[in-house]
């Protein structure tokens, strides 16, 4: 299974709540690949990728947080004009949709990174892999 | 199984049991004239003499006692016995001015146990049964109220009171008890402590039912309530002028009994002071029949309720009144709407994506009030989709506005933010007052 686990954290729009999330990871030594906010008034949700999902995971529920995982795909995108049409073109060619998405550039900072939640994840993680988009795994993710 | 403690007035014919409330009412009267200043005083400014309650149906001739007349008199202005017969007071907590004082002969702590006996005893414990009271044990009157009656129908007490929730469910768990008297709120906190503790109420204790009150709580808890841990819940009602907790619902859960010897019960229309009809709601006026160093005539608790006459299938013939809707004093009017927190609390727990928890907050925005509802996410239902709890948030609204007929703002929050309490919850914070 080509898809990778995105920890989403629902947090009361006020302050500190973003540290206390940060600091429960920091504390059981997690790393986050990608974060993004969703906000909608009183509250938002985090979502993001970390490099030991699991160990995030524990770490934010034992904290008080509400947790959920959910299935979203790593795939590369070419650094380069039009990098992103490919991916999502041939997404929607075949009829799936993106719910969201977000970027960010890794270490070695060859290519970059797009996470996509998609209402059919086995679906889109074939339809990238026969257009020749590299879907990246979970180890992948770990040893970024 | 389910039996009855006192089965000759419990089943008395409802003829017998009027005419008996009649003659307990004209001896209360002469006895309240003969003892207190107050009701002499009473009496005349209302052109009362004891000899004109000659029926029971006369009872409409005695003037109201109302709160302010308790706050009045602090201590024990309307006590009718020096102190040396009272074995005991109570003190309630008076959340607005002073405290009322409750003093008991030994007579009077006999009623009110005899009056716990015969409920508990409705709702099908007895003997066997091991009782935890998790109740405040001191001042507050349901501690000791429970113990006294779980003790007389000769079942197991374990005086647990109030507070440290986890030992709690391992005394519950290691020594068997099989039902629970507390608050309702108290009850769902402690089966959320149990599940992280790791303990089933359900497949892991023997637990079966519990004796719920001390603070209104509507059929949708209930529901959740037995739905959640397999047990029955039993509403319980009572007041400390009344002497404390008294009475609870039978085995079929279709009204709380009153019971018509001790205590006669009149639903009135608060602004005209007028009785209603059986089925009508208003507010709850009691007068006590056998209730002797703090008796009251015609004493108008606040409670608002529906009275239904009708002896219940259980062959009780003692008028039985359907579940608090709130206190006088607990409704909040917000743009000029009556709003108790009970219908609130109806709305939420028939959503199934958010918790038992919640918290109303009334505020003033200019010359506006505004109506909050905080409520707690569960963890199983969280979806990480923003829309789906834009979706969620407006469903509640929703509900609450066809209820309420106002529109509420609806806060969802992280699951354990809203204070939990060991005994009566503060559902509402009105800032307006401050």
């Amino acid at each position: 299974m080509a898809a990778i686990k995105q920890i989403s954290i629902f947090a009361e729009n006020k302050p500190g709540r973003m540290a206390g999330v940060a600091k429960a990871l920091g504390d059981a030594g997690v790393n986050i690949r990608a974060l993004t906010i969703a906000e909608a008034g009183d509250f938002g949700v985090i979502r993001m990728v970390v490099d030991d999902t699991e160990r995030g995971y524990t770490a934010l529920r034992e904290n008080g947080f509400m947790v959920s995982e959910t299935d979203v795909l790593a795939v590369e995108i070419k650094d380069v004009p039009g990098g992103l049409y490919e991916i999502v073109n041939s997404l929607g060619m075949n009829n799936i949709n993106v719910e969201y998405a977000y970027a960010f550039v890794t270490a070695k900072a060859e290519r970059a990174m797009l996470i996509l939640r998609v209402d059919d994840v086995k679906r889109a993680a074939e339809v990238l892999s026969e257009a020749g988009v590299r879907v990246a795994t979970r180890e992948e993710i770990q040893q970024i | 199984m389910f039996e009855y403690w006192n089965p000759r007035i419990e089943r008395m014919p409802v003829d017998d049991l009027h005419e008996l409330q009649g003659k307990r009412l004209r001896s209360l009267v002469h006895y309240v004239h003969n003892h207190s200043s107050f009701y002499r005083q009473r009496f005349r400014e209302a052109g009362v003499e004891p000899d004109d309650i000659k029926k029971l149906s006369d009872v409409t001739k005695l003037p109201f006692t109302l709160k302010i007349d308790l706050r009045n008199t602090y201590p024990t202005g309307m006590f009718c016995l020096p102190e040396n017969w009272v074995v005991r007071y109570h003190v309630s907590s008076g959340t607005t001015g002073k405290p009322t004082v409750v003093g008991y002969t030994q007579g009077d702590i006999d009623m009110w146990t005899e009056s716990l006996a015969r409920a508990l005893t409705s709702v099908g414990l007895g003997r066997e049964d091991v009782i935890q009271v998790s109740y405040g044990y001191g001042l507050f009157t349901g501690g000791l109220g429970l113990h006294y009656g779980a003790e007389r129908i000769g079942a197991t007490v374990l005086p647990t009171g109030a507070g440290n929730t986890e030992r709690q469910i391992e005394l519950m768990h290691d020594l068997g008890t099989t039902a629970i008297a507390c608050t309702p709120s108290y009850f769902l906190h402690m089966n959320e402590v149990a599940q992280k503790m790791g303990v089933s109420i359900r497949d892991d204790t023997k637990l079966k039912a519990g004796i719920f009150g001390a603070e209104p709580w509507s059929d949708e808890t209930r529901k959740r309530i037995e739905e959640s841990t397999g047990i029955k819940a039993y509403d319980i009602y009572g007041t400390s002028e009344m002497s404390g907790p008294l009475f609870t619902e039978c085995h079929l859960q279709n009204g709380i009994h009153i019971w018509a010897d001790l205590f006669l019960l009149e639903v009135i229309d608060p602004k005209t002071g007028e009785q209603v009809e059986d089925g009508e709601r208003g507010e709850l006026v009691v007068t006590t029949l056998d209730k002797w160093a703090f008796p009251l005539i015609r004493y108008r608790i606040g409670d608002i309720t529906i009275l239904n006459s009708e002896p219940c299938e259980c062959g009780r013939t003692h008028p039985r009144i359907m579940r608090i809707l709130g206190r006088t004093d607990d409704m909040i009017v917000v743009r000029g709407i009556n709003v108790f927190p009970s219908q609130v609390e109806s709305v939420l727990m028939r959503i199934p994506e958010i918790g038992e928890h919640y918290q109303i907050i009334v505020d003033r925005k200019g010359p506006l009030d505004v109506m909050a509802v905080k409520v707690e996410m569960t963890e199983s239902t969280f979806s990480d989709k923003i829309a789906d709890l834009m979706s969620l948030s407006n469903t509640v609204a929703r509900l609450l506005k066809g209820v309420l007929n106002i529109t509420a703002e609806v806060e969802l929050v992280e699951p354990g933010t809203i204070p939990r309490s060991m005994g009566k919850a503060q559902h509402v914070i009105d800032r307006r007052k401050v």
